[in-house]
Order: C-alpha cells, then sequence, then structure tokens
C-alpha cells in the first residue's frame, strides 16, 4: 500500500459560537415542524392537502427521500470495506453516521404523519408478517443496529479488524433495506403506476444517486466549516460515481415507463405522468429528468466542468432536487391517477372515481417534511462535534494512495 | 377475531324464531325462485365465527336505478357517517358509481363498497395486522390497533377505505370510529351477528328495486348461492383473484 500518511480523525473544532447557532437554528425548524405534526394531529388530517384520494402526500415524499438517502449515504463506507477501495476509506465513518442521521430523520416524518403516532407501540408489538411495511420495521431498526456496531468497529482502534466483515453485513442489509422501501410501491398490485418489480432496483439506484448527493454536500460544508483540506482527487472522484448513480437512476426510469408504455392497460397512466398530468408532467420533464438527471450528467462528465467544485455541488444539489421531484412523481402521481375498476368505461362518482385527483400540500405538511431534514442535520452536526468522525485531512496527498508515487 | 355484541344471551332464541318468521315474509318470491334475499341466523354471544359461512352479496344491476341512493343513505344513517361539506375528506363507505360505455352509451348504475375479498390485499399491507378478515368472510379494521399509516388505503383495488380525517360525533355504539383510523364498510357485522341483513341491502328491499342480495355463498341451499350458481355475475378486478364477496349482475 502507497498510502504515505496515517488518516487521523478529529471532532470537530469550528467556531463554537457559529456551530452553536446552528445547532440552534436546525434546532429550532425541527421544534416548528414537531409543533406541525401536533397542529396536524390535533385537527386531524383534514388540515392538510391530503384526502381520501391522494393519501400520501408530502410528508412521505420527505420520508421516502430520506430514507432511500439514508441507505445511499452508506455506500461511501461499503465501496471502501466492501470493495477493498483505499481511498473511500476515511470517509467511512461519516458515511455512517450520515446514513443514521438520514433514516432518523425520515421515520421521524413517517411516524410523526400516522394518524394515531401515539400508537406506534402498537407497531412495535404487533406485527402482520405478510406487510411489507411490517418488514420495513426490521429492516430499519437492523439499519441502525448493524451501522452503529459498524461505527463502532470503525471508530474504536481494537475493533477495526472487524469492520469490513460488519461492513459487507451493513452492505447487504442496505440492499435489502432499499428493496423493501421499493416494494412499497412495487408490490401495489391495485394501482396503475405501481405493482411492478423495477421499483426495487430502481430504488436502489436512486438512493445510490441521492445519498451519495448528499455525503458530498456535507462533506463539503464540514470540512469548509472546519478549515480541513479537501483535495480534488476525492472530490473528483465521488463526483464521477455520482454521474454513474444519476445515469443507473435515468436507465431505470426508462425501462420502468418503457415497460409501462408496451402494455395497452398502462397507456392510460402512462398518457398522465408523460403527457397530460399537468404538475406531475412538468415535475417529471422539468424536475427530475432535465434538472435532475441531464443537466447533473453534463456537469459530471463533461471536462469543462467536472473539475470545478462549484459546478461539482450545483450537480449534487441538482441530483437532490431532482429526486425529491422523482419521488413526488411517484408518490403523487401515481395516485392522482384513479383506479380502474372498470377498464373502457366512463365512470363517474360521488367519490371521485374516474376522475383525476388534486394534490395541494399545506404548509403544516411541508414544514413536518423540512423537519425531518432537519433532524438528519442535528444527528450529523452533534455526531461530528463529539466523536470523530471526520479525518483532519482529505488533501490529495492525504487521500490519493498515489499522490506520492511518481510517474 | 369476534365482534360480539351486547346483552343477547337470553335473547337470541326468540328472537331468532322471530326473525326467521319475518325471514320468511321477506323472504317472499318476486318472481319464480328469485327471492330479496336469503336469511342469516343469529350467532350464539360469545360463539366464534366460523369458515363454514361465506357471507357475501349478489347486485342485480339492471335494478339499481341511475340516481338512487337509498343504500347509501341507509349505510350512513345505520353507522352514523355524516358529511362536514368537505367532500374529498368525507368518509364514505359505499358509493353509487355510473358507468357509460363510450363505445356503445350503455348505462349502468352499482353500489360500490369493500368488496370482503377472499384474499383482501388491505389485510396483507397491514403493519399491525388491524385490517383483519374474519372467518365468515368479513373484512374489518380493529380500530384500537390501527396506526393510521393508510397502506391500505393504498392496496385497496376499490377504493373502498376511507381515512377518519378529523374529529367525529355522535356515534353509534354498534359502529365504532376514530379519529386517524381507517375505515370501510362492515357488512354491518352489528347486524349479521344477530341474525340481520346489511342496512343497505334492507333498504334497497324496502324502498327501491331490491338489486342487493345478502346471504351465505357457502350455503348451497341459501338464495345467494343458487342465483350465482344459476345466473351469471361478475366479481370488479376479478383479474387480481382476490374472489371478492360482492358478485354483480347485469354488466
Amino acid at each position: 500500500m502507497a498510502t504515505a500518511t496515517k488518516t487521523i480523525y478529529r471532532e470537530l473544532k469550528n467556531d463554537p459560537l457559529k456551530y452553536y447557532l446552528a445547532v440552534g437554528l436546525t434546532g429550532l425548524i425541527a421544534l416548528i415542524a414537531a409543533a406541525a405534526a401536533y397542529y396536524m394531529e390535533t385537527n386531524g388530517h383534514h388540515v392538510t392537502g391530503m384526502n381520501n384520494q391522494i393519501v400520501w402526500g408530502m410528508p412521505h415524499v420527505f420520508a421516502v427521500f430520506l430514507i432511500v438517502a439514508a441507505s445511499g449515504a452508506l455506500n461511501v463506507a461499503s465501496i471502501g470495506s466492501v470493495f477493498g477501495k483505499t481511498a473511500y476509506k476515511p470517509l467511512a465513518r461519516l458515511s455512517g453516521l450520515l446514513a443514521i442521521a438520514l433514516l432518523a430523520g425520515g421515520l421521524a416524518v413517517l411516524v410523526l404523519d400516522l394518524g394515531r403516532p401515539d400508537r406506534l407501540i402498537v407497531a412495535m408489538t404487533k406485527y402482520n408478517f405478510k406487510s411489507i411495511f411490517a418488514w420495513n420495521i426490521y429492516l430499519y431498526t437492523g439499519f441502525f443496529a448493524i451501522v452503529g456496531v459498524y461505527l463502532w468497529m470503525m471508530l474504536e482502534k481494537r475493533m477495526n479488524r472487524y469492520s469490513s466483515a460488519v461492513g459487507v453485513v451493513a452492505f447487504v442489509w442496505r440492499l435489502a433495506l432499499t428493496t423493501g422501501t421499493g416494494s412499497i410501491f412495487g408490490f401495489l398490485v391495485a394501482r396503475q403506476s405501481y405493482d411492478a418489480a423495477v421499483f426495487a432496483p430502481l430504488f436502489i439506484a436512486m438512493s445510490f444517486s441521492f445519498g451519495l448527493a448528499i455525503f458530498i454536500l456535507v462533506l463539503a460544508i464540514a470540512s469548509r466549516a472546519d478549515d480541513r483540506p479537501l483535495g480534488d482527487f476525492i472530490v473528483g472522484k465521488l463526483a464521477k460515481l455520482l454521474g454513474v448513480f444519476v445515469a443507473a437512476v435515468l436507465y431505470f426510469v426508462i425501462v420502468q415507463h418503457l415497460t409501462n408504455l408496451y402494455a395497452t392497460e398502462h397507456h392510460g397512466v402512462e398518457r398522465f405522468i408523460l403527457l397530460e398530468g399537468g404538475i406531475i408532467t412538468g415535475l417529471f420533464w422539468v424536475g427530475q429528468i432535465i434538472l435532475g438527471s441531464f443537466v447533473p450528467l453534463v456537469i459530471l462528465f463533461h471536462p469543462a466542468f467536472n473539475k470545478t467544485r462549484a459546478y461539482i455541488y450545483a450537480a449534487a444539489s441538482l441530483v437532490i432536487l431532482g429526486g425529491m421531484t422523482q419521488i413526488y412523481v411517484i408518490i403523487v402521481g401515481g395516485q392522482a391517477y384513479p383506479l380502474v375498476l372498470f377498464p373502457g368505461m366512463e365512470v363517474k362518482s360521488s367519490f371521485f372515481d374516474g376522475v383525476i385527483h388534486s394534490y395541494a400540500p399545506s404548509l403544516p405538511e411541508i414544514v413536518l417534511g423540512i423537519g425531518g431534514i432537519a433532524v438528519a442535520c442535528l444527528v450529523v452536526m452533534i455526531g461530528m462535534r463529539v466523536l470523530r468522525f471526520l479525518p483532519t485531512s482529505l488533501a490529495d496527498g492525504a487521500a490519493d494512495p498515489h499522490h506520492n508515487i511518481a510517474p | 377475531m369476534n365482534i360480539d355484541t351486547e346483552n343477547r344471551e337470553s335473547t337470541n332464541t326468540a328472537r331468532r324464531n322471530f326473525l326467521a318468521g319475518i325471514a320468511g315474509m321477506a323472504g317472499v318470491s318476486i318472481a319464480s325462485g328469485v327471492t330479496l334475499f336469503s336469511f342469516a341466523e343469529a350467532k350464539e354471544a360469545g360463539e366464534a365465527v366460523t369458515s363454514k359461512v361465506r357471507w357475501g352479496m349478489l347486485i342485480d344491476t339492471n335494478k339499481c336505478e341511475d340516481g338512487c341512493t337509498k343504500c347509501v343513505s341507509a349505510c350512513n344513517k345505520e353507522n352514523g357517517i355524516g358529511t362536514t361539506g368537505r367532500a374529498e375528506t368525507d368518509p364514505q363507505w359505499i358509493r353509487k358509481v355510473q358507468l357509460r360505455d363510450p363505445k356503445t352509451g350503455n348505462q349502468t348504475s352499482l353500489p360500490m363498497m369493500c368488496q370482503h375479498c377472499a384474499e383482501p390485499p388491505c389485510v396483507d399491507v397491514c403493519p399491525t395486522g388491524a385490517s383483519f378478515k374474519r372467518a365468515d368472510g368479513i373484512v374489518l379494521v380493529d380500530k384500537h390497533s390501527c396506526i393510521g399509516c393508510r397502506y391500505c388505503m393504498m392496496a385497496c383495488p376499490y377504493k373502498a377505505r376511507s381515512f377518519v380525517h378529523e374529529a367525529l360525533e355522535d356515534q353509534k355504539s354498534h359502529a365504532p370510529r376514530g379519529k386517524g383510523t381507517v375505515e370501510s364498510c362492515t357488512l354491518c357485522v352489528h347486524r349479521i351477528d344477530k341474525g340481520g341483513i346489511p342496512a343497505c341491502v334492507e333498504a334497497c328491499a324496502d324502498e327501491a328495486g331490491g338489486a342487493m342480495l345478502f346471504g351465505d355463498l357457502n350455503d348451497p341451499k341459501s338464495e345467494i348461492a343458487k342465483r350465482v350458481a344459476k345466473y351469471a355475475s361478475r366479481q370488479i378486478r376479478a383479474d387480481l383473484g382476490l374472489n371478492p364477496g360482492v358478485r354483480y349482475q347485469g354488466i
């Protein structure tokens, strides 16, 4: 191994005033979100934009995004310990922390949107093992436990030798977790836009992409806040990888829609999403495809852009924005198209049969979702302050194993 | 699981005899071999429901008038379902659906409610087991263990379920409901367990065309079993293989 310097990890030591201000502000956002959740629970869900047609709305968009991104954020660690890529190893600790943080944020939103969040204990004690939701409860808690142990193996010197083995378990688990999240939709036989096995691999690809995009931004912000060097080598490597993941998501999206377009029975829902769905169609083409996929791909692969930090960070931000849009299109778009009970017939009823359902998210819902992001940020900020997650230097000399080798 | 009702011990036998008499009258033939409904037998209090019975419904759309909503009103009254004026969030356990074949112009009207599937997707997806199917085929929600995740609403192919979006008042003791939980047609399980029939079926027979027939699909001697054996009937979304307990004639 040509690594010249040993990686040294340190807690964040930056200006306490700035740090506590940031923690305070983020905490305030989380508190406001908790108040929004309380408002929705006491008044009932009629104060949200959700209804009996669009039963899952903005909270689910945020929650699913964060949960999917959580498993993806762990990939950086997996690449180091499972696939043995030395350059990624110094990033593994932060990767694990971010994974736990994002999952915590996502689950907080999901739980607080329940009709009866006070009955969480019921969900933890009564299981229907045919339900993918019930599997997911195990997958999520298992993920916390396994990543927790993984972090312990990495942070505790005496345990370092086990970190690769635990890393393999964590990698397999995160694949199962995202399969479970995708299957929430993939197994819904009733709805035209779901009921497709492609949702499992699609969600895995999405997690790779969204998780890495968030990781890149968190790494950049933390390094800058604490004045730690972050070299072009590692950023360039992550950027290239992000490009591959964005392309993978796009591939599965194309497969998803082409498969539907082949089957006549799905033409209606495809016409809705791709052509006539108004805001959903706009979000799909502009948000998900152009801004969330094409523009990042150009930035991340074109030599004129992919050497510049600002462009790389912009690409990562667009991937996040595009990812949120994609999940909105999947969740809300999928429900907006009515159930087909009588194929080929014109249908109407007092219960909105046969019509495209509309959804206008309310402020409390959006605030609750943002609260999930705030919770994730808090976990990361506090974690990095009290434990040694971030290397003191990720400068090219420290991060690139071949940096000092003469050509 | 079993939904029991109160004060039935001493009155069951007498009630059964009385109801059997009523059944005889109500089950009067309206055409040769066709009756309004076959009669449910009251269950002893504390007696477990059995899979020997499969409660079901047969709806003859030829007798279901467009614009008639007697079944809907009866259901709302029976189960204490009111309206807030917010149609998008108001629960609907049963609704009238108007169908029009754009190629022929043919129009049909029918009631749509929980189809009480033998393989209910809502039960499959429910994380806590709050959605459950009784042995006699009635699909219900246990209001005490529903956490309000609405996954069952995503999974139901019939849009049969509603989420209670706000606080409720004046509930019926036999049909408990709760803000933040999901609900749907119970097939008037409180009536069935006492040997009665669903309110919608009763209202349709008494006040409308008698389009709804209720009974035990497993009992070859029951009117409903005879009817589905003799006449072609259809399950909505039969392609899903859910074997719903509600069947339709005339579509």
